[in-house]
């Protein structure tokens, strides 16, 4: 349950450009924040009426870049689970959950909020990085995996 | 043509996301993984994109409105509260026992793998639920204060 990963500094950095390219661009275009909670949750529960379909637009987007990645190199990018389906799932209901509660996700408050210097978004980012790290330390080093 | 360019602002993001590693669970899980098999990958996702929303944002925001809109919609609470910091810390518990965020997880739906669409499923009705009750304790304290 611990696969060894490849650092990929410049991968991952030129993503991270691609990533906040994309955050300016919406802010320049509709002057929205580049949230993938608030995009995704405007689509559960609509705010206004015709909010919808901007929000459907950027979500079919953002489905479509592993596509566009398999595209220009043949494959699509590999990725790999590191718990059961039944963690999966719950984890799932529990990120919605937090999310929800906390206005915002490593998009909204750890790139948009981050660069708006948001006070809010300095108190939520070191928050969540915390309980992500003692989450995966307990699964790994004190549980053995789930 | 306002959906195409929506459209194409989630693919450049999508795009970014699925290079720099973020929609991988096991990149992800082994960045905060420093007593195991630690990869740093992930500080250069968040370093490249909040050095270029920095910096897009502060020339952005200089112009009078947005391409579409005649205003920015920017978040305007600064209030630090229990919501923000409980909110914060659930969903670094959920991204813990995943390796999945929101902004992870809705372009890995483009890998056409089941366990990610079990994910974003649940974490829908996760939203949902945190929808609902942020909702309920809104009503209840106006009820309160009037």
């Amino acid at each position: 349950m611990t696969p060894v990963t490849q650092f990929t500094p410049l991968m991952s950095f030129g993503g991270g450009l691609l990533i906040g390219l994309a955050v300016v661009l919406l802010m320049a275009y509709a002057g929205r924040i580049f949230g993938a909670t608030g995009v995704l949750a405007g689509v559960i529960s609509p705010n206004a009426p015709g909010d919808r379909g901007w929000r459907v637009a950027t979500l079919a987007g953002m489905i479509s870049g592993p596509l566009a990645v398999a595209l220009i190199t043949g494959q699509i990018p590999a990725i790999t689970m590191v718990s059961s389906l039944p963690a999966i799932a719950i984890g799932g209901v529990i990120v919605g959950f937090g999310v929800t509660l906390g206005s915002g996700c490593t998009s909204g408050h750890g790139v948009c909020g981050l660069a708006r210097l948001s006070p809010r978004s300095l108190v939520a980012v070191p928050t969540f990085m915390l309980t992500t790290a003692i989450t995966i330390y307990i699964i790994r080093h004190v549980l053995g995996g789930i | 043509m306002r959906l195409v360019i929506h459209y194409l602002i989630g693919l450049v993001f999508g795009t970014g996301i699925a290079i720099s590693g973020m929609m991988d669970p096991a990149k992800v899980a082994n960045f905060f993984d420093v007593a195991g098999s630690w990869d740093p990958s992930l500080a250069f996702v968040m370093g490249g994109a909040v050095l270029v929303a920095f910096f897009g944002y502060r020339l952005v925001l200089k112009r009078p409105a947005p391409v579409i809109d005649t205003q920015f919609h920017l978040p305007l609470s600064t209030k630090i509260d229990g919501r923000l910091v409980a909110g914060a810390a659930i969903f670094g518990v959920g991204w813990g026992i995943t390796g999945l965020c929101p902004g992870g997880a809705i372009p890995a739906l483009g890998t056409g793998r089941v366990d990610v669409l079990v994910f974003f499923v649940m974490m829908a009705a996760g939203i949902w639920l945190g929808r609902q009750y942020t909702h309920r304790r809104t009503l209840l304290a106006t009820r309160r204060a009037s």
